[in-house]
């Protein structure tokens, strides 16, 4: 029954954190953002003391449950120790508690948040970990999917689906998250949650706690005959069937143990914790095979060098390239590249919900799967908030589209030498007529000259930096108007 | 909601297409193509002739070979012509009775006289008239217009034509006319060429001001134009100056030949409640028929052109015109009413015809035009957010804009360089026209409308 409970509730978790991270029309976040609100680690970078009181009360009162129901990592994982567990029967058997490498790791996880450098602690992070895999892995198949029935809907006439691009943000972050889906999806395969009572940080915290734990599963020793079997089917590997003990350090509170005694010898309910821990166990390195296998994949995004022809039918479109900024992009609500760099988990929430294509992952190692900005595909229209909304961490502050039209996170620089009326001798003002603030305005190149062709000048204290006249610049592949990042965001 | 009525749509479907097959079974015999409407007349054709034109019987209905079907191109972008169509379409309207084909160097990206050239290569020369133009808008030198008339014999692959047009005179005025054929002495080769048979006939096509088609025609006692091209429907019959292009026509005693009867399709894709009046007035006739019979009844006219890329097309055309029933007066005077209520929709006359092209930054001027048009006669521009559809018709442009029109495209991306203007036969200022769209689409998208 309580295992019953217990898968019930979490395949709805994560059924609903998945469609977070697969949905791009924004309707769902109204609905289900709370849910990535709720992750422990999400939840602690956004300072949100409530939640992360409650879990921590969760966790003394009923255990692990959040490994268990809440995070979605954990019950991947728990679908591949299933799918594991189908293939060979009564697969796993106790193991000492790796006290050392859990310490290790956290330790490891806290100074990397610290120094500020925090590409070591997203990597371990098991929400964003998972946010990376549904992002990069399941959202391209989702919406090509999605793109199917747009191409049915269509040639029926209808708007109910429209179509949606799908393209790799970032060839690194791509690379982590396969890599991670791999051998996470081997380790559940053949040990159940040897991530999760390892190297999870959040598990680690959530361990120290559940030692303390009201409700637990305990096993009666007046029926329990050694038999082992709940040993063998514990994918926490916490169970020593010898000793009738469980390491309620690692138990996640699965109840498959409850479930499989015949002789009904575990029940979930309170005792006192027992004062004598387990012997500690010396660093099982090979362990650290997880961390190895997460060097990044180098990508090279080949740029199509196209030129433009003028026999008939459509003149072909260079892709635009990426300037070089010397402060990079981050979305209004960020407040500053400081304070956006020491709550953001790369979680790529808001990388999968930015509809403008604007947002992708940092390769620049400091900040290595973060989100950036960058307006070759797309600019930070006017109208959406998106990524504020989404953000569970608090990286990016909720913020109103007035505030938003208000908030300058960078100011555009003009490029002279890429500049059309210059080079080709015509007419543009692209930029000038797409400045959402009016910030750009059309002056004579040369003043004395009332012919002279009209160059953009940019007021800069009225730019917001959202880029549409980098993205409507017709200079391609580099345009002729490029906006350079804030460190810290001004309210114009 | 969205999916869930999808899937009702897709059940729907299917739960119809299941019982149409099953509904067809008992009576295999009732899905004859000529069904209702009896089967395509092959010898009922109208025919005209002229005594200056030495007895040519043309018939009333002209293939205008601008449009002719194309494919997705199999090795790589872009798109070819469908040569096997082409043939067909061609085969099937000789067999119908069209004699009468027009062509011109740039037509489809500069491939329809070759394709032209070889659906008609398989059919006796001497049945057939052949019409072809100098375009040479953009390269008005002697060397290429040359180069240009001279490859027009070998993409059809004869050895005289029989309709020979400067193309599209009138934008730029009398200087561009004289700048593209008097200056670089090509109009005195052309007339060299009728004398020595290699052309049989020589006009001009004609798009702009009453004016300038005044001196044009004025010049016919020293050039003799055998024909004169222009356009004529019943909306640019009060709207535009087709009324007096006309009479001058008719003045002159110019045979004229009609161009954009149907204003590319513009006169068959009509708001509902135009089909609604037409459809009443006379319910078998389709919508298009109207706009041919108005173009091919004053007796002046030779032939009627139209563009026709579809077999279905060319059927509902050949049934117009075999024979062609004249409009009476009354017919006329409906017509012009409709022509008015018509111009009451904020259209842009824009007809496809793709001279524009290619804008050198990218942009698909005519399918941005096209989508706008589409969504006006569908009712899908709100004018305000407190329309009563104001969502639908909002999600209806946004979603077939990005449909119809590629986001690197599109309005947005138009500078305003001007370069597609002057190539516009129907005058559209487009950069002002594409900027206003894209207001519209900002406002859309940002709810400010």
């Amino acid at each position: 029954m309580l295992r019953k409970i217990r898968i019930t509730l979490a395949s709805i978790f994560f059924v609903a954190i998945t469609a977070l991270f697969l949905d791009f029309t924004g309707t769902l976040h109204t609905w289900l953002g709370w849910m990535a609100q709720i992750q422990f680690l999400p939840a602690l970078l956004a300072l949100n003391v409530v939640v992360v009181a409650v879990l921590i009360l969760l966790t003394l009162l009923l255990g692990r449950v959040y490994c268990s129901i809440i995070c979605p990592l954990g019950v991947m994982q728990d679908l591949f120790a299933w799918l594991g567990k189908k293939a060979k029967r009564n697969r796993y058997s106790y193991s000492p508690e790796k006290r050392w490498l859990r310490a290790g790791m956290l330790t490891l996880f806290v100074i990397s948040l610290c120094i500020g450098s925090g590409v070591i602690a997203h990597l371990l992070a098991p929400y964003s970990a998972y946010g990376r895999i549904a992002g990069n892995l399941l959202a391209p198949l989702y919406r090509w999917g999605n793109n199917g029935l747009a191409f049915l809907a269509e040639r029926m006439g209808s708007y109910a689906f429209y179509e949606t691009e799908v393209w790799m943000r970032s060839g690194v972050t791509f690379g982590v998250a396969l890599a991670t889906l791999l051998v996470l999806g081997v380790l559940a395969w053949r040990g159940g949650r040897t991530y999760c009572n390892t190297i999870c940080p959040v598990g680690t915290v959530l361990g120290y706690i559940a030692r303390y734990t009201w409700l637990k599963p305990v096993i009666d020793t007046t029926k329990c005959n050694s038999c082992g079997l709940c040993e063998r089917n514990c994918k926490a590997a916490c169970i020593n069937s010898k000793e009738k003990k469980i390491d309620y350090t690692r138990c996640v509170a699965c109840m498959d143990c409850i479930a499989t005694c015949k002789k009904h010898g575990i029940k979930y309910m309170h005792r006192k914790a027992e004062s004598k821990a387990a012997e500690p166990a010396p660093v099982d390195t090979s362990r650290r095979t997880f961390l190895a296998t997460t060097a990044a994949v180098a990508a090279t995004t080949a740029i199509k060098a196209q030129e433009m022809k003028v026999d008939g039918g459509l003149a072909a479109i260079q892709d635009k390239v990426v300037p070089d900024r010397q402060t990079h992009l981050v979305p209004p609500g960020a407040l500053s590249a400081r304070n956006f760099a020491r709550h953001c988990t790369a979680c790529q929430l808001c990388v999968s919900a930015c509809p403008n294509d604007v947002l992708r992952p940092s390769t620049d190692l400091t900040r290595l799967m973060q989100p950036e900005m960058t307006y070759e595909r797309g600019y930070c229209r006017p109208e959406c908030t998106r990524c504020s909304e989404v953000c569970p961490t608090g990286a990016i502050r909720p913020i109103t589209r007035e505030d938003k039209s208000s908030t300058q996170i960078g100011h555009a620089v003009w490029v002279k030498k890429n500049c059309i009326p210059l080079t080709d001798g015509v007419a543009c003002g692209n930029c000038a007529r797409h400045c959402p603030v009016g910030a750009i305005q059309m002056v004579h190149s040369d003043a004395e000259d009332k012919r002279s062709p009209k160059i953009p000048v940019i007021d800069i204290e009225r730019c917001i930096g959202c880029g549409a006249c980098e993205h409507l610049c017709p200079a391609r592949p580099f345009s002729a108007i490029y906006v350079e990042g804030h460190e810290r965001h001004k309210i114009n | 909601m969205d999916r869930r009525e999808f899937l009702k749509i897709v059940g729907i479907s299917t739960a119809t297409g299941t019982a149409t097959l099953y509904g067809c079974k008992p009576k295999p015999q009732a899905g004859d193509a000529s069904g209702e409407l009896g089967p395509v007349p092959t010898d009922k054709m109208t025919y005209r002739s002229f005594p200056s034109l030495h007895g040519d019987k043309v018939s009333i209905l002209g293939y205008g070979c601008m449009r002719w079907p194309t494919l997705a191109n199999p090795e790589g972008e872009g798109s070819i012509i469908d040569q096997d169509a082409v043939n067909e379409l061609v085969d099937y309207a000789i067999a119908h009775g069209v004699n009468y084909f027009d062509t011109a160097p740039v037509y489809v990206q500069g491939w329809s006289e070759k394709a032209t050239g070889i659906a008609l290569k398989r059919h006796p020369r001497e049945k057939i008239y052949i019409a072809t133009k100098l375009s040479n808008f953009s390269n008005p030198s002697r060397e290429n217009s040359m180069a240009m008339y001279h490859r027009s014999f070998k993409e059809l692959q004869v050895d005289y034509i029989d309709y020979y047009l400067l193309h599209s005179l009138g934008g730029g005025g009398m200087d561009n006319f004289r700048r593209r054929y008097v200056d670089n002495g090509m109009l005195d080769f052309l007339l060299e060429e009728r004398k020595a048979g290699r052309i049989r006939h020589l006009g001009f096509s004609f798009h702009g001001s009453q004016e300038v088609f005044d001196e044009l025609l004025a010049l016919h006692d020293k050039y003799h134009w055998d024909f004169v091209q222009i356009q004529l429907n019943y909306v640019d019959w009060d709207g535009s100056n087709a009324k007096g292009l006309y009479e001058s026509l008719v003045k002159a005693g110019i045979p004229g030949i009609i161009m954009e009867p149907l204003l590319g399709g513009r006169l068959s894709k009509v708001p509902d409640h135009i089909v609604g009046r037409l459809k009443q007035r006379s319910p078998e006739s389709s919508v298009a028929s109207w706009a041919f019979r108005f173009a091919g009844t004053p007796e002046i006219i030779l032939t009627v052109l139209s563009g026709m890329t579809y077999m279905e097309h060319l059927q509902d055309n050949l049934r117009t015109y075999s024979p062609l029933v004249p409009l009476n007066e009354e017919e006329k005077e409906f017509l012009y009413e409709t022509g008015r209520l018509l111009k009451q929709y904020p259209t842009i006359p824009c007809n496809d015809c793709k001279y524009c092209m290619p804008c050198p930054y990218g942009i698909d001027i005519p399918a941005i035009l096209l989508h706008y048009n589409k969504c006006v006669n569908e009712g899908n521009i709100p004018e305000d957010q407190q329309d009563a559809n104001y969502r639908k018709a909002r999600r209806a442009f946004l979603v077939g804009y990005d449909r119809s029109v590629p986001k690197l495209r599109q309005a947005n991306h138009c500078i305003g360089c001007n370069q597609c203007s002057k190539h516009c036969p129907q005058r559209i200022d487009i950069p002002r026209q594409l900027h206003r769209i894209d207001r519209f689409v900002e406002e859309l998208k940002r709810n400010t409308l």
